[in-house]
C-alpha cells in the first residue's frame, strides 16, 4: 500500500491569452517565459536548438509553439495553442493567438475564455492594425484585465523617454476602447529583460516583471451569488422520470426552490437533484452540470432559462448587440441567421446596422454594411420574444453567437439591451429579404426614402405632395403619396380622433411608409402629425431615410384657404380637438426642409420640394458607375 | 468547485451537447485510461447509462490484458459494444514511416466503421497536452468528406458554442477531454475509483504510461504500483506522455500527417 496522500483539491488553471500584431513577438515571449520558469519538458529545449540550427538561425524560442510543420515552413502561427504553465503554486494555461489577419476566428477560439490578456506591442513599431483589432476583440469578448508588454525595448536602447512615449500611444488607443490596462511592462522577450527576472538595464522601471504581473491576475469571481440562470440543455426520460439537464450559469439551486421556466412563465419547484456515483445532492452552484426533476412535472424545452421569479431576465423581440463578424464577406441589413444564447437558438434578421467601427482609428460611423471581419453595433429582430441578460464581462450573460444555416459560427454578438421596438409590439415575426436595399437602389437608379410632411390643416401638404409626385414620376422615379385623408378612408377607417387614435394613425402611416421605402420607393407622407412626439415615433419606425418637411403656412392663411371647410366647422363647434383651433400644433424645431407657402405659388413650392427629394435620393457617383 | 469538478462539469456539458445534436453518435473506447475516464463521465452525464454504442477499433495487436478488460467491463457497465477490424498494413500508404504506417491501420479501421454506421458524431478521448498537434483541436471538430481534418480551416469555437454541420459524408469528432491534462486524468481516476488495465502499474521496474499496439508502444521506467504513486511520479516527471509511442518521433511531421488523415 502506498503512503502517499491524495493531492489536495486544486484551483482550476487561469487561462491567459497572448495577443498582438504579427511579428511583435508573441511566440518568442511564450517560449522565453516557459524556458525562464523551467516549464519545458526534458528534450524540448534540445529540440528547439536543433531545429533552429537546422534552419541556420539563432535559438528561436517561437519554434516551441510553432509545432505544426506548416507553421515552421511559413514562419507564422496558424492556430491557437494552449500551454500549461506554473508560477509558484498557481497553474496557468497560456493561449497563444496568431497575429495573422485571416486567422481571426482562431484567436477568438483561444481567447474567449481567458481571464486576462497580455497584449504584446513592439515598442519600436507601436500599435499596428492587429494590435487595434485584437484590443477591440478583448473588449468585445469581455476581457478587462490587460497587461501590455512593450516588447523589443533593447532596440530602443532601454531608453525611458522613448519607451514611455510608445506607452502613451498605446494608452490612448486602449482608452478609446474603455480598456484600462493593468500595467505596462517594458521588456525584451528575446533577451529575457523583465520577463521572469528584473532587467538591470532599466533601473528606472519600478513596476512588476511579466511573471509578477501574471501572478497578480485576480482569480475569477464567483457567479454563485448572482440570481439563478439555468439554461435547459436537454430533457431525458429515463425509466419513469423526466429529467431536466443543464449547466448552472449563475446562482444556485436547492431542492424545494421555486423557479420560473422560459418565456411561457410556468412555475415549478426543484423536486430532486439527480446524480450518479456521488453523495445525494440537495444543492448545486454555478458551473455545475446538473440533472433535476420538477414538481409539477412540466416539460421545458431546450433553451428555456430556469430563473427565480424575483429576478427575471429581460424580454424582447428586438435586441441591440455588438458584433464581431467572422466572415470574409460583408454583412447587410435583412440577412437572417440563428442567434444562439446559451442553449437557446432563435431565428433572427439583421434589422439595422447602427454603426460600424473604422479600424484605422477605432471610431464609429454609420454604414450600409459590416465589412468582412468587421466590428459593428447592430439591431437584431427576433422571430419571437426571447429572454436574455445583457452581456457582462466575466460572466456568461448575453453571450450571443450567430450561426448560419449550416450551423457554422459566423459571428459573436454580445447582447447590449432591448432595442426600441419598431411597432411598439413584440409579437412580430419579420423575415428578411434576400434583395438588399442596395440591390433595389441600383436597379431603380435611386434610393428609397420617406419624406414626411407636417403642417396645419390647409397648409397645402396634399397639394404639394401630389405636385412633387407628378414631377418626380416624370423623371422616372418610383414615387407614391400617403395622404392623411386617403389613409383614413381605408387602412385607418376604424380610427377616430382621440389622442390614442391619432397616434395609431401616425404609427400605421409610418409602418406602411417603411415597407414601401424598403421596397425601394420614394414615399411622400402628407399628415398633420401635430406633435413632436408623433414625428419622433414616425422617425423611429422608418429609421434611416426619414426626412421631416415642415409646410410652414400661417394659420390665418390656412383658415382663409380652408379647402375642406374644416376650419369653419371647427369654429362653429362641430369638430372637437381640431388642430390649430382647440388642439395644439407643435412646429418642427429643425426640419430637414422648411417650405413657406404664403408668398409662393404651389407650382413653385412643389418644384422646390421635388428638387429637394431628387437630391436626397440620388445614388452617389461610385454607385452610379457600378450601375452602368 | 475544485479543478476536477470544473473539468467534470465541462465534459458532462460537452457529452450532453453531443448526445443532443449528433445522431447517430458513438464513443471510441480504446480501453486506455483516458477512454475509461470518458466512459465514466458519460455515465455521470446520463445518470449511470451510456445511451450510445461504444466502438473498439481493433488492430488485433493490443495486449491480452486489454481484451480481457474490454470483455469484463462491457458486461459490467452494460455497454453496447461495436467492434471493427483494421486492414492489413500492406494496404496502408507506404510512404509513411514504419510505426506511423502501422498506426494508420487504425485510422482506416475507424473510417470504415464511421461509414458503416453512418455516424454523425464520434466521441474521442484525446487531450491537448498529449501532443502539440492535438493542442490545435476543437471540442467539436468537423471532418469533411474522406474524414479529413482541415487543420487550416477549422471553425471558430467559443462561449461553449460548437459547430455541428450536417452535410452528407461529414461527421464531427467530439473531444470531451480536450482540456484535461495527464495528471488530471489520474487524479480523477483516484477520486472516482475508476478501474484501469494493470499494464499502467509497475512490474519489474517498468510500466506503460500510454497504451497502444504492442509493437509500437514501449513501457517507461517506474516503480509506481498504485494510482497515488503514479500521481506522485507524474508531479516530478519531465518527459512527455507519448514518449513511448514510436510514431510520434519518426519525423517532424509524421504525427501531423496521421492526424490530417483522421488519426486521433
Amino acid at each position: 500500500m502506498s503512503t502517499i496522500p491524495t493531492p489536495a483539491p486544486q484551483e482550476a488553471a487561469t487561462p491567459i491569452v497572448i495577443v498582438g500584431h504579427v511579428d511583435h513577438g508573441k511566440s518568442t515571449l511564450i517560449g522565453r517565459l516557459l524556458y525562464d520558469t523551467d516549464s519545458l519538458p526534458d528534450g524540448r529545449v534540445a529540440q528547439i536548438i536543433e531545429s533552429s540550427k537546422k534552419r541556420g538561425l539563432a535559438v528561436e524560442w517561437s519554434f516551441l509553439l510553432d509545432s505544426l510543420q506548416i507553421e515552421r515552413d511559413q514562419g507564422v502561427t496558424v492556430d491557437s495553442t494552449r500551454i500549461p504553465f506554473r508560477l509558484g503554486t498557481r497553474q496557468f494555461v497560456i493561449v497563444d493567438a496568431p497575429g495573422h489577419r485571416q486567422f481571426l476566428r482562431n484567436m477568438i477560439t483561444g481567447a474567449a475564455d481567458a481571464e486576462a490578456a497580455v497584449l504584446v506591442v513592439d515598442a519600436n513599431e507601436g500599435a499596428q492594425e492587429q494590435t487595434r483589432r485584437h484590443a477591440m476583440l478583448l473588449r468585445l469578448i469581455g476581457i478587462r484585465h490587460v497587461i501590455v508588454l512593450m516588447n523589443k525595448v533593447d532596440i530602443l536602447d532601454y531608453d525611458q523617454q522613448k519607451i514611455e512615449a510608445a506607452e502613451r500611444d498605446v494608452t490612448a488607443l486602449l482608452h478609446q476602447l474603455e480598456i484600462e490596462p493593468t500595467v505596462f511592462v517594458p521588456a525584451s522577450a528575446r533577451e529575457g529583460d523583465n520577463m521572469a527576472s528584473r532587467s538591470d538595464k532599466m533601473p528606472w522601471y519600478k513596476g512588476p516583471t511579466l511573471t509578477e504581473a501574471l501572478a497578480a491576475v485576480p482569480a475569477p469571481s464567483s457567479r454563485a451569488d448572482l440570481p439563478l440562470r439555468l439554461p435547459v440543455q436537454d430533457v431525458y426520460r429515463f425509466d419513469t422520470k423526466r429529467i431536466v439537464v443543464g449547466r448552472i450559469e449563475r446562482g444556485r439551486i436547492r431542492v424545494g426552490d421555486e423557479i420560473v421556466i422560459g418565456t411561457q412563465g410556468a412555475r415549478a419547484r426543484i423536486a430532486t437533484i439527480e446524480s450518479w456515483h456521488t453523495a445525494p445532492q440537495v444543492a448545486a452552484v454555478a458551473g455545475q452540470s446538473v440533472a433535476v426533476t420538477l414538481e409539477p412535472d412540466v416539460i421545458p424545452d431546450r433553451g428555456d432559462f430556469l430563473y427565480p421569479a424575483s429576478a427575471a431576465p429581460l424580454r424582447a423581440a428586438r435586441i441591440r448587440t455588438r458584433l464581431f463578424w467572422l466572415r470574409q464577406e460583408p454583412l447587410r441589413v435583412g440577412e437572417s441567421f440563428r442567434l444562439r444564447l446559451a442553449t437557446a437558438e432563435h431565428q433572427i434578421t439583421v434589422a439595422a446596422i447602427d454603426s460600424v467601427v473604422r479600424l484605422e482609428d477605432l471610431t464609429e460611423h454609420p454604414a450600409e454594411e459590416v465589412p468582412p471581419e468587421g466590428f459593428a453595433e447592430i439591431t437584431l429582430a427576433v422571430s419571437e420574444t426571447m429572454l436574455f441578460d445583457p452581456f457582462v464581462p466575466g460572466t456568461s450573460d448575453g453571450r450571443g453567437v450567430l450561426v448560419d444555416r449550416n450551423q457554422q459560427i459566423v459571428g459573436g454578438a454580445p447582447l447590449i439591451g432591448v432595442a426600441e421596438s419598431v411597432a411598439g409590439r413584440n409579437a412580430i415575426h419579420p423575415t428578411g429579404s434576400a434583395v438588399s436595399l442596395w440591390d433595389r437602389a441600383r436597379a431603380k437608379g435611386h434610393r428609397g426614402g420617406v419624406f414626411w410632411m407636417t403642417g396645419l390643416p390647409g397648409a397645402g401638404k396634399s397639394t404639394l405632395a401630389r405636385g412633387a409626385e407628378t414631377r418626380l414620376f416624370s423623371r422616372g422615379i418610383d414615387v407614391s403619396v400617403l395622404d392623411g385623408d386617403t389613409l383614413r378612408a381605408g387602412l385607418c377607417s376604424d380610427l377616430g380622433f382621440s389622442e390614442a387614435d391619432r397616434r395609431e394613425n401616425v404609427r400605421r402611416a409610418a409602418a406602411v411608409a417603411r415597407i414601401l421605402a424598403e421596397s425601394g420607393q420614394v414615399v411622400i407622407v402628407a399628415l398633420i402629425s401635430p406633435t413632436i412626439a408623433d414625428r419622433e415615433l414616425a422617425r423611429q419606425i422608418v429609421g434611416e431615410g426619414f426626412h421631416e418637411i415642415f409646410i410652414d403656412t400661417p394659420q390665418a392663411t390656412c383658415e382663409q384657404r380652408d379647402p375642406k371647410g374644416l376650419y369653419a366647422a371647427a369654429r362653429a363647434g362641430k369638430i372637437e380637438g381640431f388642430t390649430g383651433i382647440d388642439a395644439p400644433y407643435e412646429a418642427p424645431v429643425r426640419p430637414d426642409l422648411r417650405l413657406e407657402t404664403a408668398n409662393a405659388s404651389s407650382d413653385e413650392t412643389a418644384a422646390r420640394l421635388a428638387a429637394f427629394i431628387g437630391d436626397e435620393i440620388r445614388l452617389d457617383e461610385a454607385a452610379q458607375r457600378q450601375k452602368s | 468547485m475544485d479543478d476536477l469538478d470544473q473539468l467534470e462539469a465541462q465534459s458532462i456539458f460537452i457529452l450532453r451537447e453531443a448526445y443532443r445534436k449528433l445522431k447517430p453518435l458513438a464513443m471510441l473506447w480504446s480501453l486506455g485510461k483516458d477512454s475509461n475516464v470518458m466512459l465514466w463521465l458519460a455515465r455521470k452525464a446520463f445518470l449511470g447509462r451510456v445511451p450510445f454504442p461504444v466502438m473498439h477499433v481493433d488492430t488485433g495487436k493490443k495486449f491480452p490484458e486489454m481484451y480481457q478488460f474490454r470483455d469484463e467491463y462491457t458486461k459490467k457497465w452494460n455497454l453496447e459494444l461495436l467492434l471493427g477490424d483494421c486492414p492489413p498494413v500492406e494496404d496502408i500508404d507506404p510512404t509513411l514511416p514504419p510505426a506511423a504506417r502501422s498506426a494508420a491501420r487504425k485510422t482506416a479501421g475507424l473510417a470504415a466503421m464511421i461509414d458503416r454506421y453512418k455516424l454523425a458524431g464520434v466521441i474521442a478521448g484525446i487531450r491537448r497536452d498529449e501532443q502539440a498537434t492535438r493542442a490545435k483541436e476543437r471540442v467539436f471538430s468537423p471532418r469533411g468528406a474522406g474524414h479529413k481534418w482541415d487543420v487550416r480551416n477549422q471553425p471558430p469555437e467559443f462561449w461553449d458554442q460548437y459547430a455541428t454541420p450536417h452535410e452528407p459524408g461529414m461527421h464531427v469528432r467530439v473531444h470531451p477531454l480536450l482540456s484535461w491534462r495527464e495528471i488530471d486524468i489520474w487524479r480523477y481516476v483516484e477520486r472516482e475509483g475508476i478501474p484501469l488495465v494493470d499494464l499502467y502499474f509497475a512490474k519489474d521496474g517498468k510500466r506503460y504510461r500510454s497504451l497502444g499496439d504492442q509493437d509500437i508502444t514501449s513501457p517507461v521506467e517506474s516503480n509506481a504500483t498504485t494510482v497515488a504513486e503514479v500521481i506522485a511520479e507524474l508531479e516530478t516527471s519531465r518527459t512527455s506522455e507519448r514518449a513511448g509511442r514510436a510514431m510520434d518521433h519518426e519525423s517532424e511531421d509524421a504525427f501531423e500527417r496521421l492526424r490530417v488523415a483522421g488519426y486521433l
